[in-house]
Order: C-alpha cells, then structure tokens, then sequence
C-alpha cells in the first residue's frame, strides 16, 4: 500500500482493477452492477449468442424497461409495433440468459437510473454501468458509475469487466447556501454553462463544497446525472451519513454485521486531505439564480433573470456560430427576457427529476393553483414505486385538481421513444436532461429547467421562478 | 473485425460543432434490434432539409467525415457509429470527440482522429474548393492527405493498435480469466447482489 493521498475516484479505480494494462493497454476493471434495459442491449445478447457465451454473473444484472413503455394504459398491449418488439426481446433475453428483469406493471419497474438507487443495489464505493450515458446518476453515492455503448454491454455480461484507459480528475466546488427557489438542478445547469458540454471531457468529476454536503441524496443524483452532459465519463460525490441513512434499510442493503463491515469501508472512500485533482472549477452557491437552457445543448443556459444572449457575445467562434443556429431552432431574438417565454408544454419527468422530492417540491407549489390555460402538463414519475409512494402522500390528486396528466412511469417525454413527444415547433419547460434539436420530437424546442421552475411555468404559462408568483 | 491501415474515400466537410448523438440518430431509429441497416437513420432530421451537405452530389457518396468540435456528444447510443458505418463512413476527423462515442466507434472499427481546430478549417477550405476530393488515412502514421494538404491526427494507442490488428475486445479480456477469477473470489460478501430479488 502507498501513503500516497488519493481521490476519491482513484481509490474506487484502484479497488476494481483486476490487470493492469501495460505498454499503453487499459486496465481491466471489475463491474460490480451491470444495469440493463430494452434500446441498448438487444445487439449485445445477440453477440453472445453468435459468438456462443453465456452471462458471466446474472446476479450482479438486472434488467428494467423505461424507455419505450407508454405511460398511459400500460395494461393494454404496446400499441407501437417496434416499441413492442423491443421489450419482447428483453423479455426473451433476460429469460434466456438468466436475467433479473422488472417489467411493465411490476412495481420495481421504472427508469432504470432510479430503480437502482431505490432498491438498495447502489452502494458507495462500487462500479456501475448501464448502456445509458446518464449512468453517472449513481456517482451521487460515490460509486463509479459510467455509461457505456453497446459492445461494451456485450463485453460486460460476457466477462462482468471492463477494459478502461485512466482518466483525469476534475474537482466541482460549490461552496456557500443555496437561496430559496435554487435547486440542484441549477447548480449543475450552472456547472455545465460554466465548463462546456466538452469542458468534462477525459474527466472524473467530484462534486464538492459545503452546498453540496447540505443536499440530499436524489438532489445530488440530479446532479452526477448530468455530468455527461459536461462531457465528463462520470461524476461522484464522497459518501457521508446522508448516503449511509438513505442506503439503511433499503431492500439489497448490507445488513447487520454486514452493513457494519461495508460503513467502515465507505468511510475510507472520501478524497484524501492533500490529494490533487489535474483541474478544479469553483461555483458561489450564495449567489446562484435559478437557471435555464435558451439554445439546443445545456451549455447554452442563463440565470432565469436573464436574457436570450446575443451570439456575436461569445468569443469563440464555434461558439458563436452555435448560438446562431440554436436561436435560429428555438425561434428566439436575442435580448428577450427569459421570464417573456411561453411554452406549450412542462414536463416533470426524467430520470434527473423525477423522484418522490422532485414531486413533492413541484406539488407544493402547485397545491391550490390553476394551470395556465394554454399550458399541457405531463408528470412521469420514475418509478412504478415512486408512483405509488406519490398517490400515498395524495401528490397525484393535487396535480389532477391542478390539471396535469399523472401518468405511469418511463423516461417518456426526456426522449420521446413512446408516445409522450411535441409536436413540431411545440416549446417545452422540462426537468430533463437535453435540449438538443429534436429530442422531445421532430421540430420541438426544450429549455431545461428545475422541478421549481416547471412548477411555476405551468402557473403562469412563461418561464418562471416561484418568487414570481408571490409578486401577482 | 477487419484490419485498418490505411483507407482513401470521399471526404465530407460538416461545418458544425456539437454535433450530438440525437442529431447523428434520432431516437424515433433506436427501437430496431438489429446492428445493421442504419444508413436511412443518420441524420435523419438534417436530411430532410435538400440543402444538407449529405444531399448534395458528391459529398452523398461520403467516406471520411470532417466535423467540427465536440462531435458525438450526448446519449450513449452506439447506433451513432452503426449508422455512421452503414452510410459508408470509415473515419471522423474533428477536434474533439465526446468519450462514449469515441469508445463506441473503436469497437467498430470506425477510426475518429482527433485534429486541431487550426486543420480543420484548412481541410474544409480544401474539400470545399475541390468537392469530391478524396482523403487518405493512414492509421499506421496517424496521418490524414488530401492532394498537397497533410495533417497529423491523435487517436489512443491502444484503439489504433487494436483497428490495425483487427482485434476483439472480449477476446483479448478473456486472456485475463484467471485474474477475473481471482478478484472474483476476494469479493466482499456485502457488495450487491441482483439475485435473489429482495423487496
């Protein structure tokens, strides 16, 4: 052992690496959790059985469906004919191959992003993937967790590791007390603008700093959940009481003597005093305003107070040219206020805010208020559990009565592979992930905003912080 | 996986940055479960529009694609590379590419050399006075000509080592077993376990 101070990152590295790669080669790294659901794995099952292997550990696999499953009506069959064809394939694969899968109507189903965290199979210290880039959703407990392309899905089951080429290390400071109305949500739209949707790229990021100690577990899984939207491979956060009180008495959490065993090791997790991270970025949470996306990547985000920004303002011209283009897709006019745009549509879904604090936060500030009347309101909760702990706290009848559609659980309207999509030149407030041309649908036009910030949009009908609901 | 070492197609220059996943392949094109037969899918949605580079004659009959930063940010799909591959695309030159793509593309033996900023602009200047013009890339020298025009490119070691052999990834890991077997062992009894299903 070395004396040497470690980060976080390195330390969980160090702790899977089963050969370490010479002359250039990656290391081999162990898997501890292989996540699996219906768009990106079928090619990988199929590579298997071409080549004649089997699932090297079923039982560090589970299967979910999310991506394509309707949110209305789940109990009828898939009316879209490849949608179906693309869960029966799971189905078949995970039968074949002995597989662990929750399906439509089961209550673990769900975005498979909040189906992990939520039975306990994420844990600190371990490393996860899932052929979804938004895997880093489960670095919030300090595992290593990283999206990964469909060989690389064929590559895991078969061997349940990973051959990866070291990365750097960048550390996120946020220091300070977020004001009323500021979420984690706009720390990290804040990071993003800040960096670049390049800016993370090569790194591990370690979200650290006093404000993001004070947040809580699914606050802080918004947070890694993006980091790929930075360009980073993943983002973590060091494991504290706050991760061991969430993880205590989960379904697949250690227990007794076991869960002793596993909090001692967690604690030696957190970065060494003395380590050194090859980049650092600091954030002032104190001054920080709710933030959304006016272009077509979550670089392109300003403070809700501010205004559509004027392309020939960016030094680089890529940059420059990129703005061009986004205002010219969102049909916006540099200048505008971004409190004077209206959307059609808000969207509370997503597996970066579509857990049981992202529902409660928006149905607080919902309870007793009218939708706007030109606005359409869809909330997709991530989980068939979170659902049903939603319509327990009676979430589910105060967005009724204020005359959103509640519906079934998937990543719906993020991506729009089922149904839930916009129409061509529709304008969206949604807590999703990406603003990028078409990815609500053809022709639809996102801007990326909080739980708070959707909730108050679909009051007022533009975009808007709840503080300005107070001034009517 | 086929042997690269050096490949000459018809280059396209794509005067774009950020040029993301959704817009490589919508995902409306990702709920298919096969690994072929993407060439319809990519870019799709620029496609529609007749002025796209890849409707125009001759960049249809595009080979190496040369794009500006930030090329394949975004989702993890790897039908990104498939559709690019089923085009006819055997490389991508652009100043930087986002790492999952990147990956994904090694996997499939799609070469991504990285340039600078500074030979990008000066590639698209060359195709653009010469449309039709081929590119040569040679993997071997890590070197991209076009007529007088050469620029060196940047792609990992291993990746390039791996493209020119024609190599398998799980092939070459499966030579570690006995090391995934040993690490296996050591396991602590707590780390989680899929099965059996705990409610």
């Amino acid at each position: 052992m070395t004396n040497q101070p470690l980060t976080l990152a390195e330390k969980v590295w160090n702790d899977h690496l089963v050969a370490k790669g010479e002359n250039g080669a990656p290391d081999l790294l162990f898997i501890d959790l292989h996540l699996i659901h219906e768009v990106t794995s079928p090619q990988a099952f199929d590579g298997l059985r071409l080549a004649g292997r089997s699932v090297r550990r079923p039982d560090l696999t589970i299967a979910t469906e999310d991506h394509n499953t309707p949110t209305i009506d789940i109990d009828k069959p898939i009316a879209d004919p490849t949608s179906r064809t693309q869960i029966e394939a799971l189905r078949h694969n995970a039968k074949e191959f002995g597989i662990r899968i929750h399906s439509l109507g089961d209550i673990e189903q769900g975005i498979v992003h909040v189906v992990g965290p939520q039975l306990g199979l994420t844990m600190p210290g371990i490393t996860v993937v899932c052929g979804d880039s938004h895997t880093s959703t489960h670095g919030a407990f300090g595992a290593l967790a990283m999206g990964i392309g469909t060989s690389e899905v064929e590559h895991v089951l078969a061997t349940q590791t990973l051959p990866l080429t070291p990365f750097k290390t960048m550390a996120i400071n946020v220091e300070g007390t977020l004001r009323t109305g500021v979420t984690a949500k706009d720390i990290i739209l804040a990071v993003i603008a800040k960096i670049g949707t390049g800016g993370g790229q090569g790194y591990v990021l370690e979200y650290r700093g006093s404000a993001i100690r004070a947040l809580s577990m699914e606050a802080r899984m918004t947070i890694c959940n993006m980091s790929i939207e930075a360009g980073a491979r993943a983002g973590m956060v060091a494991p504290d009481e706050i991760t061991f009180e969430y993880l205590k008495g989960r379904a697949h959490a250690p227990e007794g003597v076991d869960w002793e065993s596993a909090v001692e090791y967690w604690q030696t997790l957190p970065t060494d005093d003395g380590a050194t991270f090859d980049a650092e970025v600091f954030l002032d949470a104190n001054t920080l305003d709710p933030f959304v996306t006016w272009g077509t990547n979550p670089g392109q985000g300003v403070s809700l107070n501010d205004v559509v920004p004027e392309p020939s303002s960016f030094a680089d011209p890529n940059e420059t040219a990129a703005a061009q283009r986004a205002l010219e897709y969102m049909d916006l006019v540099p200048g505008t206020k971004m409190k004077d745009i209206k959307v059609d549509t808000v969207f509370l879904g997503s597996c970066t805010n579509s857990r049981i604090e992202d529902l409660r936060a928006a149905a607080a500030i919902l309870e007793g208020k009218k939708k706007s009347d030109h606005v359409r309101m869809l909330v997709v909760p991530g989980s068939a559990r979170v659902r049903l702990q939603a319509e327990q706290e009676g979430l589910d009848q105060i967005f009724k009565d204020f005359g959103a559609e509640w519906r079934f659980a998937g990543c719906s309207m993020c991506l729009g592979m089922n149904p839930d999509q916009l129409a061509p030149g529709e304008r969206a407030a949604s807590t999703s992930n990406r603003n990028f041309e078409g990815r609500q649908g053809k022709g639809a036009r996102t801007h990326l905003v909080s739980p708070l910030v959707a909730a108050a949009t679909a009051i007022r009908g533009t975009l808007s912080a709840p503080a300005d609901l107070e001034e009517n | 996986m086929d042997k690269f070492l050096t490949f000459s197609g018809v280059a396209v220059p794509l005067r774009r940055s950020n040029v993301d996943t959704d817009q490589i392949i919508p995902a409306v094109y990702l709920k298919r479960i096969t690994k072929t037969g993407f060439d319809d899918a990519l870019f799709a949605s620029w496609r529609n529009d007749p002025e796209f580079i890849l409707n125009q004659e001759p960049y249809q009959h595009g080979e190496v694609l040369v794009a500006g930063p930030d090329f394949g940010t975004g989702s993890s799909r790897e039908h990104a590379v498939w559709a690019l591959r089923d085009y006819g695309f055997k490389a991508v030159l652009s100043a930087k590419f986002a790492d999952i793509f990147r990956g994904n593309a090694g996997k499939q033996g799609l070469v991504t050399g990285e340039i600078s900023d500074e030979d990008t602009e000066k590639l698209w200047a060359a195709i653009e006075a010469n449309p039709g013009v081929k590119i040569e890339i040679d993997l071997i020298n890590k070197v991209a000509t076009l007529g007088d025009l050469s620029v060196s490119f940047a792609i990992d070691e291993y990746t390039r080592w791996r493209l020119i052999e024609g190599l398998d990834d799980i092939g070459l890991t499966l030579r570690d077993e006995a090391a995934i077997t040993a690490f296996e062992a050591k396991r602590p009894a707590w780390m989680p376990k899929t099965i059996p299903a705990r409610h």
